[in-house]
């Protein structure tokens, strides 16, 4: 459910012209609430949250209950304080998936083109459906249609000539609704919007801008580059100046059916340590792992990659017991592989982690062993997913890692 | 040396004293047996590979007392091979000459003074009746673990405490745990030992038909040792920390349900045809029934309904299928109890010949943990 700040100004008809706009981004609205009330009509147009029932954080609303102040990643208990006249319903994801793959079923009816971010949202470039479909309007209409009457969700759907604009499109299309932003219109649609409006601005950002008395995206567009950098320094203040004058060159890719996940990182010296480095593997397990949520995946081999100070590049790598996508699971195995290696006193130049026997995490079966300690870490790391999506891959990290090299001596790449 | 003795008796004790003989020996002299015939009219047949030894006595006519090491493989494969006949067999040389009937063999020794000796057998701990002891070895060790790399679950826990002996075994998927009586030497006798599953395998296959098995564990010995006519076997202990396991069965269960073990085991096999390889089978008891399914999505699919009792609230679970027949196979009572805590916990499997309970019997109890899907 989208949370970035929207202007009620930005949501007006900005023209017709869908000619160079062929960028669409489908966010389904309430998507979990939104299948609940498939099966339950008569919540129709009451209060309902889609959360744990208990100690959990809200993972989805109506737009009746975020009258009342509810948000995703909201804890429960204050969700329920906000609006205690609401219903609340345990989340079924199995079922919940099997929706979303309905959607994208839809989009990819539409075009190849289709990158899907989520469970409940993905890009398409319909450039090449426009002679035989229509033009992106008419195709995103279709599209808001289709899903309605074959699912019985809603889809709010943003048309604009980049990815960013698209999404912020569909944000402020929603609830229900459909936002084309023509080419000619991409500047002043940003300009219009405050600054919280940009990837990558938050609330810290926010205030630092604040300082220099940057409050919209106009406000930052129009700031001397150098001051920008000064405040948020060159990478970000480049970053945010591109985005703020409708540079998005990102196309949309296709997602391929991923064989691993990895994450591996070359530090700037080498580490010695063995501490040091089980850092780093839990860092980048933490990383693998969310990575194999977001994709509902789970893996059933790990390997290690470790470059020593004269570029020999070991691997080592060790089924697992169970299939996983938890962090700690994944960092044990690493962890084991990497204590049973003898590393020279040269030290390690660079590690890795990758996951591999990928499967579909809705119908890999598990057997637990009998001292299982049950879903707890998984619905922790389920619930650091949800804070770090709202609040940014730094918000919450694992306590071991607070000040370790796994995040500050050296350069991370993924694949 | 020189001696007779009858075909069966030589096949039968030469069979049994090499079967633990390695492939590929470390050591040519261990893949040897040694014989030993004294002037009392006794051959003893011994093997050792430092791990597990194994010694039989039978009765031979001695014509002169002596010893040699021969191959075991080979002396094994010709006394099964051999008419049914007395056998002679004798030293001439550095070659033993067998004759039987007509056939004759010659083989060559090994030398005897490099074998090693054979460790003494500890303290006697006590006995226990032969059929009772294979079939509680049986119900355990389809629960150890298979593992070689997880040595500490590939063994038995064997507890004596007093007049009880339980076995304990699990690969951390199922845990079996079977108490039974026996007589130990001294009622206060208490002792613990982690034995190798396959060892105790052997026991159960080749000393139990003899009526009554001896247990020799001693105390702080790191071997166990069994002794049934006339045979003889030690095996070293599994080295460490057996965990503490038998926290892991339920204090109490919540619902449990009863259904005829042999109808349960025809439906699972039949259901699990279609689970693929670690795909559970499913089962869901309600009030009077259980229903079995196996299989989802695209694939091939199964269902079977039984009758069943159920005591408590419904409940849906799912089980490897494999796990759940070695528990039902180990059972041997008319029915099985299934008692849950929980669809995500372990359930306990026990046995009970009428479908009443009256009877239920806890001295075998199976804990199986169920699959639980990924997401």
């Amino acid at each position: 459910m989208s949370r970035g700040p929207r202007s009620e100004a930005a949501n007006r008809d900005w023209g017709a012209d869908d000619s160079g706009t062929p960028i669409l981004h489908v966010d389904m609205d309430a998507f979990f609430a939104a299948v609940e009330l498939i099966d339950r009509p008569e919540l129709r147009g009451r209060p309902v949250i889609v959360g744990g029932q208990h100690r959990g954080v809200v993972l989805s609303a109506t737009y009746e209950a975020r009258a009342a102040g509810v948000h995703s990643a909201m804890p429960m208990s204050r969700a329920r304080a906000l609006c205690p006249q609401a219903i609340v319903i345990s989340p079924d994801h199995r079922r919940y998936r099997d929706v979303s793959r309905e959607v994208m079923r839809i989009l990819g009816e539409v075009t190849p083109v289709i990158e899907p971010l989520s469970i409940d949202e993905a890009f398409l470039d319909v450039s090449g459906a426009r002679r035989r479909v229509g033009p992106p309007t008419v195709i995103a209409e279709r599209i808001r249609e289709r899903i309605a009457r074959e699912l019985h969700v809603i889809a709010s759907v943003g048309i604009a000539s980049t990815k960013f604009v698209a999404k912020l499109a569909s944000s402020h299309a929603k609830p229900d609704g459909m936002l084309l932003i023509p080419h000619e219109a991409t500047i002043p649609f940003l300009h219009a919007l405050p600054v919280g409006a940009l990837w990558g601005v938050g609330e810290r950002t926010q205030e630092t801008l604040a300082r220099l008395a940057i409050h919209t995206v106009a406000d930052l567009a129009h700031t001397p580059p150098p001051a920008l950098y000064r405040l948020v320094g060159a990478a970000s203040g480049q970053r945010l100046l591109d985005l703020a004058w409708g540079r998005d060159p990102r196309a949309v890719e296709p997602v391929r059916q991923e064989k691993s996940i990895g994450h591996e990182q070359t530090f700037f010296t080498d580490l010695t340590d063995l501490a040091d480095l089980s850092a780093v593997l839990l860092d980048q397990s933490h990383r693998c792992a969310a990575r194999l949520r977001a994709a509902e995946l789970v893996t059933s081999g790990v390997s290690i990659k470790v470059r020593l100070a004269d570029f020999t590049t070991l691997t080592r790598s060790h089924p697992l017991d169970a299939a996983t996508d938890v962090a700690h699971d994944i960092y044990m195995a690493a962890r084991s592989l990497l204590a049973g290696m003898t590393l020279p006193p040269g030290g390690v130049r660079l590690l890795g982690v990758r996951c591999d026997a990928l499967s579909d995490s809705a119908t890999t079966a598990v057997q637990a062993t009998l001292d299982d300690p049950g879903t707890e870490r998984r619905d922790a790391e389920r619930t650091m997913d949800v804070v770090r999506a709202r609040y940014g891959a730094s918000a919450l990290t694992a306590g071991s890692l607070i000040g370790t090299p796994a995040t500050a001596k050296g350069k991370s790449d993924i694949s | 040396m020189k001696f007779r003795v009858e075909r069966d008796v030589l096949a039968d004790a030469v069979t049994w004293t090499a079967r633990t003989l390695p492939t590929r020996p470390p050591v040519p002299v261990l893949a040897g047996v040694r014989l030993e015939a004294d002037a009392e009219g006794t051959l003893t047949l011994s093997t050792f590979d430092y791990e597990v030894s194994a010694r039989s006595q039978v009765a031979a006519e001695v014509d002169e007392p002596g010893r040699v090491l021969v191959s075991g493989r080979l002396l094994a494969e010709i006394s099964r091979s051999l008419p049914a006949k007395p056998v002679d067999v004798s030293l001439e040389g550095t070659k033993v000459i067998i004759t039987c009937g007509a056939s004759r063999f010659t083989l060559l020794t090994m030398p005897v003074d490099d074998y090693p000796s054979l460790p003494d057998m500890p303290e006697r701990s006590g006995s226990i009746d032969g059929d009772a002891f294979a079939q509680a070895i049986s119900q355990v060790t389809i629960a150890a673990g298979r593992d070689e790399t997880l040595p500490l679950l590939t063994g038995v826990r064997v507890e004596i405490e007093g007049e009880k002996l339980t076995l304990l075994a699990t690969d951390r998927y199922r845990l079996a745990m079977r108490e039974v009586s026996w007589n130990p030497s001294s009622p206060s006798v208490s002792q613990v030992a982690l034995v190798r599953a396959r060892t105790l395998s052997d026991v159960a296959r080749s000393l139990s038909s003899t009526g009554s098995v001896e247990i020799a564990l001693g105390d702080g010995a790191d071997i166990i040792g069994f002794e049934a006519g006339g045979r003889r076997t030690t095996s070293l202990l599994v080295d460490g920390e057996y965990p503490p396991v038998r926290r892991l069965f339920p204090e109490q269960t919540t619902t449990h349900t009863v259904t005829s073990t042999a109808q349960l085991i025809e439906a699972a096999k039949r259901v699990a045809l279609v689970a693929e390889r670690n795909t559970p089978i499913r089962l869901s008891f309600t009030d009077g029934q259980v229903v079995l399914e196996a299989g989802q999505g695209d694939d091939a699919q199964a269902s079977e309904a039984l009758e069943s009792t159920l005591v408590g609230e419904p409940i849906t679970t799912a089980f490897n299928p494999q796990y759940l027949l070695d528990g039902l196979a180990a059972l041997n009572t008319e029915f099985c109890r299934l008692s849950f805590t929980h669809a995500s916990k372990p359930a306990v499997m026990t046995g009970q010949d009428s479908i009443d309970g009256a009877d239920h019997a806890e001295e075998f109890r199976y804990l199986l943990m169920p699959i639980r899907f990924a997401s």
